[in-house]
């Protein structure tokens, strides 16, 4: 087996020699991506550089409260993004907090299950197990929520004419807006459908990669993936569960009508 | 008998009003002056606040989805939800003297995206006659039909007049509320007002 291979800061200037490439290629050519480039670049080595140094600080302290808190704050940047990303959103304060809400709620459940009963670190929450696996389940739970939402509320602004023509022949708020809910649950369930499909034969997962690279060996890393695959389907299977019932449930009414007052479009 | 009383919605009333079993009262007035709104707050589709009743039984004591297949409503866009036509009807069977009477016989067939706006609006009036009901509010039923598709409509509205069914109608033309309209209302701003001079 081999056994974990140390960076240096030079090794990674000499990786990024095709970087450098591309950005000359730019100039040379005049393709305006130089300064795109150089800026995104800088911004990823000053968020990875901050979070490793934040990541270590927090498993120095190793304290419960501190590793709550971190999980809280990704938490409020993925609810964020959620916010976001629809076109249409619901107003008020449930355009965030019912998309960040199913987010946090399902990655929360699988975490702590996964946490409590199949990985098991002493104590459960330990940050160097806690924080990385929450941060997957979550950024996937993000996505599928936040395309799930998007496409529902384009789907009932768009098809309001046939879902009230439902309506006035007397079927419920959930029979009109079926095709919607469907439509909007198959969008949010789709990146993690291709993903399980395509794993292994497309790509190597970043995980598994990291695991192998840093001298795991490939069977235990293709356990560890797996468990991973299942806690991510598992979850964003029910954010987006929750999400999109929770929106059609807020965009229509008791005597059974659509509120479309209730919905925005973004504004920028 | 459709009763409404203080009926408020957006920009909209307060409105009272009765239509009788068997009698067509008219609706006319500016665009925008809120006719569809009303019609629409009758038919429990916006909020609204007052209250409404059909033959004694008021509306919020009874199943809102119950409600509408006794009060019907034909907006003056119909909607469409499935590709064929058929698929928006609960039983084709039962609705073959009406398809008749709208010409419309081979209709179930078609495909939806290619009907005329007159031959939806004809299948909307049909669809909502399904449930057999007793109240038709109707959102402009011909601005789109020609003058024979217009006198069957006509024709068939004075058929539920004739089954006590209790018709309140929308429309632009005036020589249509004297023609089946037992008296004519006037909405302006939202509020509605007895058609001065009006026959009957």
């Amino acid at each position: 087996m081999t056994t974990y291979i140390s960076l240096s800061n030079l090794d990674l200037v000499g990786a990024s020699v095709f970087l450098v490439l591309n950005a000359v290629f730019s100039l040379v050519l005049k393709l305006n991506l130089e300064r795109q480039l150089l800026t995104s670049c800088l911004r990823m080595i000053v968020q990875l550089l901050m979070v490793g140094l934040v990541l270590k600080a927090v498993f120095a302290v190793s304290s419960a409260i501190v590793t709550l808190l971190i999980a809280m704050i990704m938490i409020v940047f993925a609810g964020r993004e959620i916010w976001a990303r629809q076109e249409r959103r619901l107003s008020g304060m449930w355009g965030y907090s019912l998309g960040a809400g199913s987010m946090m709620f399902a990655g929360t459940i699988v975490t702590v299950c996964a946490l409590a009963t199949q990985i098991q670190p002493q104590p459960w929450w330990t940050p160097q197990f806690a924080l990385p696996l929450f941060g997957m389940i979550l950024g996937n739970t993000m996505t599928g929520v936040s395309l799930g939402l998007d496409t529902l509320h384009s789907s009932i602004f768009r098809e309001r004419t046939g879902i009230e023509a439902q309506l006035l022949l007397g079927r419920t708020r959930w029979e009109a807006v079926l095709p919607s809910t469907r439509r909007a649950l198959r969008s949010g369930f789709t990146p993690i459908i291709n993903a399980m499909a395509a794993t292994g034969v497309v790509s190597l997962p970043g995980m598994m990669t990291g695991q192998i690279l840093s001298g795991v060996d490939p069977q235990e890393a293709v356990k560890y993936q797996i468990l991973i695959m299942f806690l991510i389907g598992g979850a964003t299977g029910l954010g987006v569960l929750g999400a999109v019932f929770g929106s059609v449930w807020r965009l229509t009414d008791h005597r059974h009508r659509i509120r479309l007052d209730r919905m925005r479009a973004r504004s920028t | 008998m459709l009763e409404i009383a203080e009926l408020e919605t957006r920009h909209v009333g307060p409105i009272s009003m009765n239509v009788s079993g068997g009698e067509c009262v008219a609706i006319l007035g500016p665009s925008g002056s809120g006719k569809s709104l009303l019609l629409r707050a009758i038919a429990d589709l916006d909020p609204n606040a007052g209250r409404v009743a059909l033959n004694g039984q008021i509306r919020e004591e009874m199943p809102a989805c119950e409600w509408r297949r006794k009060v019907a409503f034909v907006p003056a866009e119909t909607g469409w939800w499935a590709d064929r036509v058929s698929d928006h009807f609960a039983d084709t069977d039962d609705v073959g003297d009406l398809l008749a009477a709208m010409k419309l016989s081979d209709a179930m067939e078609w495909e939806v995206s290619r009907l005329s706006t007159g031959e939806r609006h004809r299948l909307g009036i049909v669809r909502a006659l399904q449930t057999k009901p007793r109240a038709l509010l109707l959102d402009e039923p011909t601005a789109s039909l020609d003058g024979d598709m217009t006198t069957a409509v006509e024709e068939l509205i004075r058929h539920l007049l004739a089954g006590d069914v209790s018709v309140l109608i929308v429309t632009h033309d005036e020589e249509q509320a004297r023609r089946i309209a037992g008296r004519s209302m006037r909405m302006s701003d939202g509020q509605l007002t007895p058609e001065a001079g009006a026959a009957s």
